[in-house]
């Protein structure tokens, strides 16, 4: 009994989670659309359904239809393998997240660690997509985003660090259920704690959006320069796995944010916590994340690595001191 | 060192100014217009081919058939023919053909008609796929209007 049991909970998250992947994918792409419209006192997508609302159906119907070309010379399954290899630790990564007090697939120990190590397999999967497609630009942005990647991952893991030595543990549900009150027990501000709390979430929110190859960081692509970088060679679905796979990158690191700064699943009042709230405030984010896009221009690529390793580095490790005075004195 | 965190928080707070832009932009009119069900209006000094103003009483095109406009025009894209009026005063316009093709909008005959029977019409989206077309029938396309 208890084996089917388990069966129907894998299945059951497996569809949702999947369900979750496939919403957020297509609707933030038309509220990146919509979004950054508006932001340029454009109309965006109108035509199909109200409001252009049918849209990201009409999106998937001519992606799903597209003919998929394999150029020359490509390394075939490489070339294959690297989509899925981006988009699938991201879609694992969701399993251990908690929308709610009760709503997670999973309640690991290390549930932060397990995110941390899966979403380190994104610039793998973008690395051998370029490597397989053949093509210089792709090379270029490929080799690219690898530096990108290693420069933005380590001031994330310092961050994350000093979090987890306030918390004391790696478990996402407690880290949530640590936060509960009011906003002012968020670890956002939790000032008596750690001051640089909110440079924390901050610089946290920067390396997110290096991470996930987002404007201003968005070297991956950079069509100014490298007509679209990794995803040069891809065609139709293909690259369609590629698009899920970077919305769904967002959607990830804005739960991770949620969960560690702003209280997951609490209330700010300390009213009818829920997952309504979570959900709230991991959109605020996912908004925050196009809003940054469609206001800044992308980065030059030497600044992009001086900001890493000359700012935010520094001051993610001063602030792993602060904290652990701040635990030892107080 | 001192430079630095300078730095950091003069960058900082522009980029703080230029999110602030971006999101009173997300609450202003936007500025483009939905093409295929809205068009723009033209503004008063546009110039778009030439067309016949009407009598507002009698909704007749006011052109006498002087031929002023048809010698004014330096490409000679304007022919107009007239016959004596059934009441034995003046002539009626019976045809008058405008080659857009040649016409380059000078505005000469619009200067040179004494009756104000011609004026530029606003009229922006032409698009011909064969050289026949550009020939506008203005009497045809005035009757059309009114």
């Amino acid at each position: 009994m208890e084996f089917v049991l388990e069966i129907a909970r894998v299945v059951l998250y497996v569809v949702g989670i999947l369900a979750f992947v496939g919403f957020n994918a297509s609707y933030l792409v038309l509220l990146e659309r919509k979004g950054s419209a508006r932001f340029q006192l454009r109309h965006g997508p109108t035509e199909v359904g109200p409001f252009g609302l049918i849209q990201p159906v009409a999106d998937a119907v001519k992606l799903l239809c597209k003919q998929i070309l394999i150029p020359k010379n490509v390394d075939v399954i490489l070339f294959f393998m690297a989509p899925i290899l981006v988009l699938l630790p991201a879609i694992l990564c969701m399993v251990t997240i908690p929308f709610g007090a009760t709503i997670a697939a999973r309640n690991f120990n290390l549930g932060l660690l397990m995110v941390f190590a899966f979403a380190a397999f994104n610039v793998f999967g973008i690395l051998i997509g370029g490597w397989a497609s053949h093509n210089k630009y792709a090379n270029l942005a490929a080799a690219r985003v690898v530096a990108q990647n290693i420069a933005y991952e380590i001031p994330t893991l310092l961050i994350v660090v000093a979090v987890v030595m306030v918390t004391g543990t790696f478990n996402l549900q407690e880290i949530v259920a640590q936060q509960a009150g009011g906003f002012w027990r968020w670890n956002i501000l939790r000032l008596d704690l750690n001051p640089l709390q909110p440079v924390a979430f901050l610089m946290y929110f920067i390396c997110l959006l290096a991470e996930t190859n987002r404007a201003p960081f968005d070297m991956v692509e950079a069509e100014s320069e490298l007509v679209a970088g990794a995803y040069t060679e891809y065609s139709g679905m293909t690259f369609g796995v590629f698009f899920m796979a970077e919305y769904t990158n967002i959607v990830l690191g804005c739960c991770v944010a949620t969960v560690l700064f702003l209280g997951g699943w609490q209330c700010p009042f300390g009213l009818v916590p829920g997952p309504h709230w979570f959900l709230l405030k991991m959109y605020a984010l996912c908004f925050t994340v196009i809003w940054v896009r469609w206001s800044f221009p992308r980065v030059q690529f030497y600044n992009l690595l001086n900001l890493s390793w000359k700012i935010l580095i520094p001051v993610s490790l001063a602030n792993i001191i602060l904290t652990a005075l701040m635990l030892k004195v107080f | 060192m001192r430079n630095t965190i300078q730095e950091i928080i003069s960058g900082a707070y522009s980029l703080a100014v230029g999110m602030k832009i971006t999101i009173c932009n997300l609450f202003r009119p936007t500025v483009t217009l939905h093409y295929p069900h809205e068009s723009a209006t033209m503004p008063a000094r546009f110039r778009g081919h030439v067309e016949l103003a009407c009598d507002p009483e009698t909704g007749k095109p006011k052109c006498v058939v002087c031929m002023a406009c048809q010698r004014a025009c330096p490409s000679g894209c304007i022919s107009l023919d007239g016959q004596k009026s059934e009441s034995g005063k003046g002539k009626v316009l019976t045809a008058y053909s405008l080659d857009f093709s040649l016409c380059s909008l000078c505005g000469l005959c619009v200067e040179s008609c004494k009756f104000d029977a011609l004026r530029f019409s606003k009229q922006y989206n032409l698009a011909f796929t064969r050289r026949e077309e550009c020939t506008f029938n203005l009497l045809e396309r005035a009757q059309v209007k009114k």
